[in-house]
């Protein structure tokens, strides 16, 4: 009888078991609903990283780790559903870097996830310059981090001279990517710093290892001393045209005004053109892809980018 | 009946204990911090005492969940009380379910008590109660269900295994209680063998990130009622689930 009833009871317990369980699991489906996809893992358990790092008991590594994980799976999972607030990331890269100074990884992607509009990102790129900025301080001798925060100027703060100038220090740095020479002096010319940009390029064309650098370098040299040519020359061209009324038919008649000793060539050795009205050109533009002024209509440059 | 007589005794026995002397302390915290708070915080006197009074109730019902039930079973067994109590017409089952009812009302009381002591010092603090703070009493209520569940796992962890393993097993898997959503989230993410171990393991392991409301009722938030009923409902199945196995295994054990 005692035996009877105890199989009885086994039997009772075990359908407990299995309907309680199977409706908790249903009724946590239901919760999940309720409470909506924003309000789950919404939350930072613990939102100071000081406090946390003190909390970690010397194992910030590994938490450093978790971290990283977390806002990986943070930026993924509102990447995913095309989320318009990524309201988390910073913190979580904040308590991540804070946790481990040295995880470059965290800055670098970080920086990416921060900074490129919703729904693709946070749309936060002042906090990813900041990230990064953290990380350069934190980790000096780093060239990518410069590298990083140069193009975070360039692209996404329109900051060109900023940009220049880190990718200048970082350029700087031992075992530092050539490459980082040449953006330099690129934004330097984008930025207006014309001279700068001028001194940066002959010192990679000086310094260059890499002949693809040292051939891009001199192409940006020429092509900005043609700038400054067809300048000067249109202003002669002026000058002609107030002194006789009319403008010259060729570059002749600007010898024969005496403003000019004798036709002048580009700086690959070509003479430069005068269109009828009264333009200089470049006879060939290929050859100085860089340049902003000279290029006959429609022209578009060709430019080759240079490998390490 | 005999189920309520049980409870009861093992209600008595934890006031013989000395259980309830945390509240003292508890009181001491709350008056003291009130106290404190208002000398050097601005403007987060409301939301530090709620954070505060919240996570003390909090902390010291899990401690008393798991100290007490780890030593429900153990300590009848150990004491031999056990079998005066089995040798009369009362099921195994049953002891079981009276330990588990005896334990969760001594921390019904205790958190009551603790309750009292919060809105006490938030009365104080305040000099006046707010809506919001009806709100608090949800968060309490919360922390009640997850006494209720931590009781019944450390339950069904003593049931197996030595006092000792059935603390450490109960308290890591409150820890991965509070982290059940991550295990869920990881689940979403990956596919798989990954996908299928980590969502069973998210719904094996207690769900105590909806039950923790502290913050955002420390910040005079609402809370729907639809989540105050399926919460309670979850708590109750998943806690009837543990108790049960508990008793499966209780009925199973050999007593000789």
């Amino acid at each position: 009888m005692n035996s009877f009833s105890n199989k009885k009871a086994s039997i009772a317990l075990t359908i407990t078991i299995v309907v309680c369980f199977a409706c908790s699991v249903l009724l946590l489906r239901k919760i999940d609903v309720a409470r909506g996809p924003g309000l789950i893992r919404e939350s930072l358990y613990i939102s100071s990283p000081s406090a946390l790092k003190r909390m970690s008991l010397g194992y910030t590594g590994l938490l450093a780790d978790i971290y990283w994980t977390r806002a990986v799976q943070y930026f993924g999972s509102h990447h995913q559903r095309s989320a318009e607030e990524y309201n988390l990331l910073f913190p979580l890269l904040d308590i991540t870097t804070t946790l481990d100074p040295k995880l470059t990884v965290a800055y670098r992607f970080g920086a990416t996830f921060l900074t490129e509009p919703p729904p693709q990102g946070a749309g936060q790129p002042e906090k990813a310059v900041e990230l990064v900025k953290r990380g350069i301080e934190r980790n000096p001798y780093d060239w990518r981090l410069y590298y990083d925060l140069g193009f975070l100027q360039a692209w996404d703060l329109h900051d060109y001279l900023a940009a220049s100038k880190t990718f200048e220090k970082g350029s700087q740095l031992p075992n530092s990517n050539p490459a980082l020479k040449v953006l330099a002096a690129a934004y330097a010319s984008r930025g207006g710093d014309l001279e700068t940009s001028r001194l940066l390029w002959r010192s990679t064309y000086e310094t260059a290892a890499n002949e693809a650098i040292r051939q891009n370098a001199l192409q940006h040299l020429q092509s900005m001393k043609a700038d400054d040519d067809v300048s000067a020359l249109e202003k002669v061209v002026e000058q002609y045209r107030v002194k006789t009324g009319s403008l010259p038919a060729s570059f002749s008649d600007l010898i024969s005004a005496g403003l000019l000793r004798a036709v002048p060539t580009d700086p690959t050795g070509r003479p430069y053109k005068l269109t009828a009205d009264g333009k200089i050109q470049l006879q060939d533009p290929d050859a100085m892809p860089f340049i902003t002024k000279g290029a006959p209509p429609h022209w578009k440059p060709k430019i080759t980018i240079p490998k390490d | 009946m005999r189920i309520a007589y049980i409870a009861a005794n093992t209600f008595r026995e934890a006031v013989r204990d000395r259980v309830l002397y945390n509240l003292i302390i508890f009181a001491l915290l709350m008056i003291g911090s009130s106290l404190l708070l208002g000398q050097i915080t601005i403007g987060v006197e409301r939301e530090l005492l709620v954070n505060l009074g919240l996570t003390a109730i909090s902390i010291f019902g899990v401690l008393i969940a798991i100290f007490i039930g780890i030593g429900l079973v153990s300590k009848e067994i150990d004491k031999r009380t056990v079998y005066t109590v089995l040798t009369r017409p009362v099921q195994r089952w049953q002891f079981i379910l009276g330990k588990y009812f005896g334990l969760v009302s001594t921390l019904a009381v205790n958190t009551l008590f603790m309750a009292a002591g919060l809105f006490a010092a938030l009365l104080f603090v305040m000099r006046r109660f707010q809506h919001a703070d009806v709100y608090v009493l949800v968060a309490i209520f919360f922390i009640l269900l997850q006494f209720i569940m931590v009781t019944s796992f450390t339950m069904l962890f003593s049931s197996f295994s030595t006092p000792i393993e059935s603390a450490v097993m109960a308290f890591c898997f409150f820890v991965i209680g509070n982290f059940s959503e991550d295990l869920r989230a990881l689940a979403a993410a990956s596919t798989g063998a990954v996908k299928i171990f980590a969502s069973a393991a998210a719904y094996l392991v207690p769900n105590f990130s909806a039950l923790n409301i502290s913050s955002s009722v420390a910040h005079g938030e609402a809370v729907a009622g639809r989540i105050i009923l399926l919460n309670t409902g979850y708590a109750i199945l998943y806690s009837a689930a543990m108790v049960a196995a508990a008793a499966l295994i209780f009925q199973r054990r050999d007593m000789k």
